[in-house]
């Protein structure tokens, strides 16, 4: 059945995969086999942009529309269309031609409702809100007298009454209007108003109390709350599951897969973040206490160049959710020593008093090798239709971004979702499910690929790395072009991705 | 540090071929209380292989688990019930895991392995691999 999915107005890209993410995890798809790249069917709603928060998403029932709205992070809410157009005269001819055994059984005496006013691209007062309201009177809602609004009754009137704070049944009446190009929106061409009847809503608490600026323990590179979240969500966490983080940091993507009831798991190579934290309460495991988290089950000092995994151990994780080191804020490290990896020096024994303290040296881990590592260890330790949920950095050339991603033999890839980040640079965020079994043979092509793709993809790391890339001078010929950071010139650049 | 952790690690110093089991040196072992989560139990079963983590529930001293185990089992409260103590709840707050060949000792402090490893222990491995980029 089609319902009406209105979105938040931000991370433009991620706003379907959620969903779909979701959709198999509610069981959208039923029992077929076959293909991985299962997805819904969706539709814009006419002389709407792509970019627009409102789209109609074909669903199963109420109960899986009810879910994915509840769990999503994007999505404001999903409804039953009750009727649309291009004006109200339109609505009301829409709404009238609804079929009654779809609408009555919500309009029962013993109900309560609220009807709410909302629009996008332009701001409606309290009082049109209200003649908006009084304008339904064709439905046979019937208001009693203590409602705010006060209604010509026109017809046999079915009961029900007004309840604002907790109403069983809401209904929204949705107005987007012709905004133009001025406030960098793409436009719509023509006003669209719709009534629906909620059926799943956002859970507007998650956010607030999960956000970084309360938490206990922070990190320079500490995943946000809401996008912590998305990535659990695409990684299809439940209860019962056992999520990785091979780049644990602070954990603040683990809080996200351990609030959705999964186990977890971390590693990283710097034994001050896991071990230490900056002090007894203020540490990774204070995190989780701070929310009363289950606590995971264990954090590890690992390199993910050299893995510390018994060499038998295999799919033992149900996804693995991380934000590997660009090189850009925080650059990567593995064991060995830059010099001991030239060859310039010699391993060289520690001796054996100065054993137990003995910090390793490392060296510089650069992004291609980090991510080929990821993909062998996801590889190897996840279990079939497992997920691998990591961000990936890409530069942005003439405003589009370079579309080659790391590949492996094992997955395949179901979402790429772009957060701008800068002017220089986006960070993508890579979905990818398990679908093959893991090999040596496997282990080898994976190899073969990964050296192809650092000699053919890669050629800003030639000159040195990400960093230099993002943070190197302002090109002075786009300051001659135009004023600021924006050339006017290019295509219209409006908010949407940056958000 | 919980011993479904332990039963992962092996030690993978250069030359060893039988890294694992890591044998559990005890200083201090803490039992703290996890939420019972059969769910998790259920999911995590099929994907171990039983012996070696019995084993590793011997070193700390927990023999209340049966040597072989089946999934009929999990039907059991009791059984549960003990795979989740034993899993979840017995905790390595200090010491080490020790390599079998080598001796090696992995310390674990403030319940955190580290396992990474020290430049002679290192992969020649890494040294062809490096060559090549």
């Amino acid at each position: 059945m089609w319902y009406l999915c209105v979105f938040f107005h931000r991370l433009l890209d991620y706003r379907r995969p959620e969903v779909e993410a979701l959709a198999e995890l509610f069981g959208a798809f039923g029992e077929e086999n076959g293909d991985i790249k299962r997805s819904l069917e969706w539709r814009l709603p006419e002389h709407h942009h792509h970019d627009s928060p409102f789209h109609f998403v074909d669903l199963p029932s109420d109960d899986v529309a009810r879910r994915i709205a509840n769990r999503s992070i994007l999505v404001k809410g999903i409804y039953e269309l009750w009727g649309e157009g291009s004006s109200y005269e339109e609505l009301e001819e829409a709404i009238k031609g609804y079929p009654d055994e779809r609408k009555l059984p919500y309009l029962i005496s013993e109900s309560t409702f609220r009807i709410t006013v909302d629009s996008f691209g332009k701001v409606i007062s309290f009082q049109e809100q209200n003649e908006r309201i009084q304008g339904l009177a064709y439905i046979p809602f019937k208001f009693s007298i203590l409602s705010v609004v006060v209604l010509h009754l026109k017809s046999v009137y079915f009961q029900g009454r007004v309840n604002l704070r907790n109403p069983d049944h809401r209904f929204w009446l949705m107005e987007t209007d012709d905004y133009g190009s001025n406030n960098g929106l793409p436009p719509v061409l023509q006003k669209r108003i719709f009534f629906g009847r909620e059926v799943g809503a956002a859970d507007r608490k998650l956010l607030p109390t999960y956000q970084l600026k309360s938490r206990n323990y922070l990190g320079p590179t500490a995943m946000d709350a809401e996008m912590a979240f998305l990535m659990a969500n695409q990684a299809l966490t439940t209860p019962g599951k056992l999520v990785y983080d091979p780049f644990v940091g602070t954990g603040s993507i683990l809080i996200a897969a351990a609030h959705f009831g999964a186990m977890t798991m971390g590693a990283d190579i710097d034994i001050r973040v896991v071990r230490d934290g900056r002090g007894p309460d203020c540490n990774v495991w204070s995190n989780f206490k701070q929310y009363g988290l289950p606590m995971p089950i264990s954090l590890l000092r690992a390199d993910n160049n050299l893995p510390p995994w018994r060499p038998g151990l295999k799919e033992v994780f149900d996804a693995i959710i991380c934000d590997p080191p660009y090189g850009v804020r925080a650059g990567g490290r593995k064991s060995g020593g830059r010099k001991l990896l030239k060859g310039t020096v010699g391993p060289y024994t520690v001796p054996d008093n100065k054993r137990t303290d003995h910090i390793p040296s490392t060296a510089p881990y650069s992004l291609a090798e980090c991510v080929h590592d990821l993909l062998d260890l996801a590889a190897r330790m996840l279990v079939m239709e497992g997920r691998l949920v990591f961000f990936y950095p890409v530069l942005r050339e003439d405003g589009s971004t370079d579309t080659n991603f790391p590949e492996h033999p094992c997955f395949t890839l179901v979402a790429v979702c772009e957060q701008i980040l800068s002017l220089r640079y986006s960070r993508v965020l890579l979905t990818m499910v398990k679908t093959d079994p893991y090999s040596e043979e496997v282990a080898e092509s994976a190899m073969k690929k990964h050296l192809e793709f650092k000699e053919n993809h890669l050629k800003w790391l030639e000159d040195g790395n990400l960093h230099s890339a993002v943070f190197s001078p302002a090109d002075p010929q786009m300051e001659m072009a135009g004023d600021s950071k924006f050339n006017k010139d290019s295509k219209p650049k409006y908010r949407g991705k940056y958000v | 540090m919980r011993l479904l952790t332990d039963y992962m690690l092996s030690s993978n110093i250069k030359g060893v071929t039988n890294g694992f089991p890591l044998r559990l040196e005890v200083e201090k072992s803490v039992e703290k209380e996890v939420d019972f989560n059969a769910d998790f139990l259920k999911n995590m079963f099929p994907k171990i292989e039983w012996k070696a983590l019995v084993d590793a529930f011997r070193s700390m001293g927990y023999t209340e688990l049966p040597n072989e185990a089946e999934s009929p089992m999990l039907d059991s409260k009791e059984f549960l019930k003990k795979f989740h103590h034993a899993l979840l709840q017995l905790h390595l707050e200090e010491g080490a895991l020790i390599c079998p060949e080598t001796g090696r000792r992995f310390p674990v402090s403030k319940g955190i392995p580290n396992m990474l490893l020290h430049e002679d222990e290192v992969f020649d491995e890494v040294y062809q691999i490096e060559s090549q980029f």
